[in-house]
């Protein structure tokens, strides 16, 4: 089987704090990790190669020149082959921009790579939070789509698919080739050994630009391929004047809040 | 595409047996609004299998008109099935602007479906505006976990797409009598064999185990401070004297004290109560991502400090074994009356 992730480099969001006297983000310090959402992709593509050891997983980003750091850690973890798609060109893409440019990347790695089953993305990036660029890359492929996965496992040349659907689970079938955005599981991704993080320092990421794309249409690709333009961004409003209770007891401070509840009507 | 009418749709979401979701026929309160600004119809579209129920509660809640597609192929979701659908009815109808709820269906057909118009789509909108002269919809929504909010217009594209979280606006039905709206069915043929997947299996969780908190009421949610398995008993305690769910942070889940369907944030569940109660959360800002749209936020936490504080109109400092029980009796006993 050959399985492609697609991972995203994203800011830590653990370390991102809000200043409290200009109301906006500090970025500055703030180091880059995988997606954590594409790590469950990587990990479900990795249990599928446990099962099936001739499988191979390419990693696939899309970024600045630094998001090679993320896809070493992809190597370190358990992906076997990764690219990097990265130009100027390709700078200020919204979803559907970003899809497109993918989805031409994706028909270079099959010359490169061979005929792909699967493509493993996460069901969103935490820093954009749209959940949108795997439905659209399915899209541009004409593949078959599952989202919001917990896990995947193969049967025959088809895969059974244990998904979230609000309150419920769902056990789906689909057929490959086929995408698939992961939720997080059950359980915790791999940890990367010390040899294939000594050995994924040393892999050269190839880097795709758009001279190796060959027929993308770059009106559709960056900034004025993208449908939507960002207007304005800003600090969410703060609640202000909340009541703190601090009463001698615990049963007291019940009792206060209680009685503030009910002329407050909310309970 | 050009849109050649100012109609503003808004997809009416239906579960298996039929009936409408709320967020469906929710969105139809701030459609009338932007209708009217944009100056076309507010204009519901079912697509299902038996679709009465979903056609009716759309014009009780103000559809100027109602187009549905009904077939077998159609009895439960699928993204091949309700993408090609829809495509058809807006090729042929073209609205101005389309919203959808952001369940976990609206969340799969969106992006499908604005990627097959070749338009844009924002996502998860928590408010929403329109400029009257341009038609451009302003949508607003949070990124990196809620610490950012960013208002998005797409403007040279129509239709113009955007799904909005659930509970954000208020089912409403306009007053006084309107007048009937226009059912349109069209006919429109999806083959069985060309859905690609298929669904073999619904599991609900175990029977007084089911976590709905994308549409609960009131949730109170535990964290580390809840100390273990046990803990979460009291809580449940109170949820069930509130009729609430019951939810937990990351840390909480990850100890194994709480089913990972529990979790509230950034990597799990993001809900929108009235009432959102949290017990011994600190507030991480990963947290805080999931809950920020409650409308009233109760924190009861032994560290002054604690961020949640900051986001609560209710704050009790206190140890949340006395403080939680005593809640629990106090509610109890005002029931009893």
């Amino acid at each position: 089987m050959n399985i492609i992730v697609c991972v995203k480099q994203v800011p830590d969001t653990t370390e991102i704090k809000i200043d409290p006297d200009t109301n906006t983000l500090i970025r500055s310090g703030v180091h880059s990790i995988v997606n954590p959402f594409d790590g469950y992709a990587l990990e479900a593509a990795a249990r599928i190669k446990d099962t099936h050891p001739d499988t191979k997983i390419v990693a696939l980003s899309m970024g600045p020149g630094q998001a090679q750091t993320a896809l070493k850690e992809c190597l370190a973890i358990a992906a076997d082959k990764a690219y990097l798609i990265s130009d100027r060109a390709f700078g200020g893409s919204d979803t559907l921009a970003t899809s497109y440019i993918l989805s031409a990347g994706v028909k270079k790695l099959e010359e490169l790579e061979g005929k792909f089953d699967m493509i493993f993305c996460g069901k969103q990036a935490i820093d954009g939070d749209t959940a949108q660029v795997g439905p659209e890359l399915a899209e541009h492929l004409g593949l078959p789509q599952v989202t919001y996965a917990l896990e995947a496992w193969l049967e025959e040349n088809c895969l059974k698919v244990l998904k979230e659907d609000g309150d419920q689970k769902l056990l789906l079938q689909v057929c490959t080739p086929c995408l698939i955005t992961f939720t997080k599981p059950a359980f915790d991704p791999r940890y990367p050994s010390i040899k294939r993080r000594l050995a994924a320092n040393r892999v050269q990421i190839p880097v795709l630009g758009a001279a190796e794309l060959p027929g993308i249409d770059l009106a559709r690709a960056g900034l004025k391929g993208s449908p939507t333009k960002v207007k304005r961004t800003f600090c969410p409003e703060r609640k202000k004047g909340g009541v703190i209770i601090r009463e001698e007891s615990g049963l007291a401070s019940a009792a206060k809040l209680f009685h503030m509840l009910e002329d407050a009507r909310l309970i | 595409m050009d849109a050649k009418t100012k109609d503003l749709w808004v997809f009416i979401e239906t579960r298996e047996d039929g009936s409408p979701c709320n967020v469906g026929l929710e969105l139809l309160n701030p459609g009338r609004m932007l209708a009217d600004k944009q100056g076309g119809k507010l204009v519901g579209a079912v697509v299902g299998c038996q679709t009465e129920k979903a056609v009716k509660a759309a014009e009780e809640y103000g559809a100027d008109q109602v187009i549905v597609v009904e077939g077998e192929a159609y009895r439960e979701y699928s993204t091949d099935a309700y993408t090609a659908a829809l495509y058809y009815l807006m090729e042929k109808y073209a609205p101005t602007t389309m919203l959808i709820g952001a369940t976990s269906v609206g969340r799969d057909l969106a992006p499908r479906l604005s990627c097959r118009l070749n338009t844009g789509l924002t996502a998860d909108c928590t408010s929403l505006d329109v400029d009257g002269e341009t038609g451009n919809m302003a949508w607003t929504r949070p990124a990196f976990g809620g610490n950012l909010m960013a208002t998005i217009l797409c403007p040279d594209h129509r239709p113009q797409l955007g799904t909005v979280r659930p509970g954000v606006y208020k089912k409403q039905k306009p007053s006084g009598i309107g007048k009937p709206a226009k059912v349109i069915r069209e006919d429109f043929a999806f083959p069985i064999k060309n859905i690609r997947t298929r669904v073999l299996e619904r599991m609900r969780e175990a029977a007084g185990e089911l976590v709905n908190l994308e549409n609960a009421e009131i949730i109170v949610s535990g964290g580390r401070g809840v100390g273990g398995p046990d803990g979460f008993q009291t809580l449940k305690n109170l949820a069930d004297v509130l009729g609430a769910t019951v939810g937990a942070s990351r840390a909480a889940v990850d100890a194994d004290w709480i089913g990972h369907s529990h979790q509230v944030g950034q990597t799990g569940k993001t809900v929108s109560p009235r009432i959102y109660i949290a017990c011994g959360i600190s507030g991480a800002i990963q947290h805080m991502a999931g809950m920020s749209g409650s409308d009233y936020v109760i924190a009861i936490n032994k560290d002054p400090d604690a961020p949640i504080f900051s986001v609560a109109d209710y704050g009790i400092v206190g140890d949340l074994f006395e403080v939680v029980p005593a809640l629990t009796d106090e509610i109890q006993k005002a029931r009893a009356l």
